[in-house]
């Protein structure tokens, strides 16, 4: 397969040279990639179409929020997955300093917000109406939270304001932040081999909804202003009295400098487009049937030849 | 009987201790408590400094100002030329020399020579086995991407170490600047040297091989010192009568003589190394540590744990070659004799490469593990993991009941309920006890210091983390390393399960706890204990092993029964190195704790991952520091009462 794209990236440098166009830079593209499957995937269906362009990549693992800084200096070129959710803050304060952009959103929308597997619907059959969890908050009692349900939260630094929404709320739940997302797997995890009930923080699209089927919990809906007004949503004296939004955005950021560095790649980039199917049928391939992330890639671009081929062109 | 054994203290001055005076007014302070003024209580705001502040200005100057970022890449672009030579003919990346990839089968072959003319059999088997080990299990290119790595970083801080503690010998200026520093730099956590790296070096192979060189410098450097203090005034004598100069009295007589030292510190870059492959992944470091987060991220415990026996494989494989090294003496042969025969590894290796390179050639098999070909043990591992929750799910749940009720919350609240004045007046009475006003100061400082930086509450949950795992390692530590140190078979036993604790990746005990008893400080003491608990156990074991035969022997002479022998006898002997196990458990422990930040804590060292995360230098280098002192506090109030009953033993 590589092998194929390889010729066929020379093919594609050849007619480009023949025509003229401003060829590409021949040093490597560098794409980061993270810690879950699906931006790894991404990362690597994009890697090789650029290959079958002709241009060379080259691919470096790096923290998801410290990426940013690495973008906006050119050490990377570009990063596939911005959500909404848990990198806006830190891309919003790189595009503040400059040196990378927005290269456009992908059809898909995320959502990140309280979660719960299926099996704990056996204990508490009203879900998934927020009152209805509150109601069953002893089910979720752990040993550090007394008589309080626990919700377990994502790490801290993600910044989801769980602890407002239980005061906005008044919610009878203590927040009990993990350190990582796989410290909530792990939990997750363990519970199901007990089938013990547990509401966390989970988002969308993501490999855990194929490993445990599960829902949202539904909060009185986003409105504009419910993180900011205490006015807005319910609770007339709190703010975050609201769920989070439903549909947040999944961005593309580039580096300023590959416009002019790698003109047909950039041009490209910015016409990528995934959906949530898509990215879920990524992450499949790696959870699930585990294969590697490159071979899951060139599998997915053999599957898909009708999405990408049209990026190209 | 201990009293014929030791010499008795000598006899207690009547002037009042001022170590109880400040103890003293210690315990008033806690007793006040109810009516303490607020800045009695915690720092008050305006003694808080913008520490993290200064440091970024600092930095922002250095980096923008004085142009250093340009000398950082200059210098990292060097290093990354290396990295593509030995990525290239490792694992094939497409760079200059464009030779590899090496066929696995040849690499396993050259391990196994070079474990034969090291070590002889056995040690071939470990080399070459675990190279084997590592192409059948489908995991070949992570681990040259490591090994890539690894192969450039760990020369680089040999001969950096070996250049500074020969300048540390040199001059003792160079050794007073560098002493302090040295020390700060083996107990600051990893997460904080790496945010500088990020800044002036960007993330990627060169980022991870830099972070990993600058970790692993420290040892070597003092084991270089070490080494050449220790050469012998008459060598260097007879080396002058023959009319060395200088360069030759270094190179030629200084160096050799202490080869010995400088091996084992050889030793030591190599196993720190290895003990970054998975810390450095987090700043782009490839290979093994990268491959073992994702999979961790995605909860395949099996495959992680296989990853994690390649990594304590390759440590084993690694630290006995360089030990044998270290050891080997070299051989004179018969003069005559043809240069084959002298050379007989070296003729097989040749011979052996060019059917390696033959065989894989013809079959593709021999050349690289196609996938599908690879074996796998994780299904079995997942199974057991499965298992051992469910079967022990009832004891866990009650104990995790038991520890956060009546244990974990009660000390946390009360090390939190505590003035900051009272803490810091305590220390100093601890200090003053064990080195006097000195020692009282150190204390003073070093604490005061974390008081001046507003994270004090942080600190007080890192300490409460780390006193309870110390606690709980020693409970089943100490008996554990008496019980070992019986026999030296079990002994042996004992301590080769030690190293492979330690060699293991930290990160995958990370996931097993928090599935045992879930995210909570149940699960993050029990990460750290496991940690804790090895350096206890060894040096207990050690200490035990070393007490002198005739002390033993003298004590069955005068009928001293097996407890009484080991109470009045070997106990007390063993105790300075005992304490130096303690010593290093705590110092694991608050490596450890930082880590454990992955599992959900309150502590330093979850601001340390939001800094790593925010690229805050400033930040990171404040609470770095912060968690340094803690360690450097523990390591001199230890010290100094190690030292004081090593001199009451006359050792």
């Amino acid at each position: 397969m590589r092998v194929r794209l390889r010729m066929a990236g020379g093919v594609a440098a050849l007619a480009m040279a023949a025509t003229g166009a401003l060829a590409d830079s021949e040093d490597p593209i560098v794409i980061p990639i993270h810690n879950w499957s699906s931006q790894i995937v991404m990362s690597h269906v994009v890697g090789q179409i650029f290959e079958s362009m002709g241009n060379s990549v080259e691919y470096v693992s790096t923290d998801s929020q410290s990426v940013y800084e690495s973008v906006r200096l050119g050490d990377v070129a570009l990063e596939m997955e911005v959500w909404e959710g848990a990198f806006g803050a830190s891309f919003r304060a790189a595009l503040e300093k400059g040196g990378l952009h927005d290269a456009g959103d992908h059809d898909a929308v995320t959502r990140e917000d309280w979660w719960y597997p299926m099996w704990t619907k056996d204990a508490c059959p009203g879900l998934p109406d927020w009152e209805a969890l509150n109601a069953c908050a002893a089910a979720f009692a752990t040993p550090e939270t007394g008589e309080s349900g626990r919700f377990l939260g994502g790490p801290v630094d993600w910044l989801k304001h769980d602890q407002e929404r239980v005061d906005g709320l008044g919610m009878n739940f203590k927040v009990v932040n993990a350190g990582s997302a796989a410290a909530l797997w792990a939990e997750l995890g363990s519970a199901e081999k007990t089938k013990t009930p547990i509401v966390l923080f989970n988002w969308t699209p993501n490999f855990a909804e194929a490993v445990w089927p599960g829902e949202f919990v539904e909060f009185p809906e986003w409105v504009e202003g419910c993180d900011k007004d205490p006015a807005v949503g319910p609770n007339p004296d709190k703010t975050y009295d609201c769920g989070n939004p439903a549909n947040g955005y999944l961005k593309k950021a580039a580096w300023d400098g590959m416009k002019d560095k790698w003109p047909d790649a950039y041009t490209m980039l910015t016409k990528i487009s995934f959906t949530n199917p898509q990215i879920a049928e990524m992450a499949k391939l790696v959870d699930i049937d585990e294969m590697e992330p490159e071979e899951a890639a060139a599998h997915w671009l053999e599957d898909n030849g009708d999405v990408w081929k049209v990026w190209i062109n | 009987m201990s009293e014929s054994a030791l010499p008795l203290p000598s006899p207690a001055k009547p002037r009042l201790n001022p170590a109880w005076a400040i103890l003293a007014v210690a315990v008033c302070l806690v007793l006040a408590r109810p009516i303490l003024p607020d800045a009695l209580m915690r720092p008050a705001e305006i003694l808080i400094l913008p520490l993290a502040d200064w440091i970024n200005a600092f930095f922002t100057w250095l980096r923008d100002d004085l142009g250093l970022i340009h000398v950082t890449r200059a210098f990292a672009d060097g290093i990354e030329w290396l990295l593509d030579v030995t990525a290239n003919i490792l694992y094939g990346k497409n760079r200059w020399p464009r030779l590899g990839p090496l066929p696995w089968s040849v690499v396993a072959l050259t391990a196994a020579c070079l474990g034969y003319w090291l070590g002889g059999r056995r040690l071939a088997l470990l080399a070459g086995g675990t190279f084997v080990w590592i192409a059948l299990m489908g995991q070949w290119t992570w681990a040259m991407e490591t090994l890539s790595v690894i192969v450039v970083a760990a020369p680089f801080s040999v001969l950096m170490g070996l250049l500074m503690g020969i300048a540390a010998w040199r001059w003792h200026r160079v050794e007073a600047v560098m002493n302090p520093i040295l020390n700060i730099a083996q107990s600051l956590p990893h997460f904080a040297y790496m945010i500088p790296v990020v800044v002036f070096i960007g993330v990627g192979p060169k980022a991870g091989a830099i972070v990993t060189i600058i970790f692993s410098v420290p040892p070597m450097i003092r084991m270089t010192l070490l080494g050449l203090r220790k050469v012998p005034p008459e060598v260097i004598e007879s080396g002058k009568m023959c009319g060395s100069t200088g360069w030759q009295l270094m190179t030629r007589v200084r160096i050799p003589t202490a080869r010995t030292e400088i091996l084992v510190g050889v030793n030591q870059v190599i196993m720190q190394c290895l003990a970054m492959v998975v810390l450095a992944s987090f700043i782009g470091m490839p290979g093994l540590g990268q491959k073992l987060l994702q999979l961790l991220q995605a909860l395949k415990i099996g495959r992680s744990i296989e990853i994690g026996i390649t990594i304590v494989l390759l440590a084993v494989t690694l630290d006995r070659c360089s030990k044998a090294w270290a050891e080997r003496q070299p051989t004179h042969h018969e003069p005559g004799i043809g240069w084959g025969t002298r050379h007989r590894v070296l003729t097989t290796w040749a011979g052996l490469m060019v059917a390696g390179f033959a065989l894989s050639a013809l079959v593709p098999f021999f050349a690289e593990v196609g996938r599908g070909q690879s074996l796998s043990v994780a299904d079995p591992l997942d199974a057991m993991m499965t298992w051992v929750i469910v079967t022990v799910d009832p004891v866990t749940q009650w104990l995790r009941w038991f520890l956060i009720t009546w244990v974990l919350i009660p000390v946390r609240d009360a090390l939190l309920w505590l003035p900051y004045t009272a803490v810091l007046a305590l220390l100093a009475a601890a200090g003053f006890a064990v080195g006097g006003w000195r020692s009282a100061l150190i204390c003073l400082g070093f604490f005061g210091y974390i008081a001046l930086t507003g994270w004090w509450d942080r600190a007080m949950i890192t300490v409460y983390t780390v006193l309870v795992a110390v606690a709980v390692a020693t409970s089943f530590g100490f008996p554990l390393g008496i019980w070992a140190a019986r026999y030296e078979t079990r002994a042996k036993r004992v301590l080769l399960l030690c190293d492979s604790l330690q060699t293991f990746p930290s990160f995958i005990y990370l996931i097993p706890v928090i599935m045992l008893f879930g995210v909570n400080d149940v699960a993050v003491v029990g990460a750290v204990v496991l940690f804790a608990a090895v350096p206890l156990i060894r040096y207990t074991i050690e200490g035990l092993r070393g007490v002198p035969e005739a002390m033993i022997e003298a004590a069955d002479m005068s009928g001293a029964t097996r407890a009484q022998c080991l109470r009045h006898v070997r106990l007390p002997l063993a105790f300075p190195t005992i304490m130096v196990g303690v010593n290093q458990s705590l110092m694991f422990s608050l490596f450890m704790v930082i880590i454990a930040a992955f599992i959900g804590t309150q502590d330093l060292g979850q601001e340390m991952q939001r800094a790593l995360s925010s690229t805050d230098v400033g930040k990171g280098l404040v609470l770095g520091f912060a968690v340094a002192f803690i360690g450097l506090m523990a390591d001199h109030l230890l010290n100094r009462m190690a030292d004081s009953r090593r001199r009451a033993l006359g050792l």
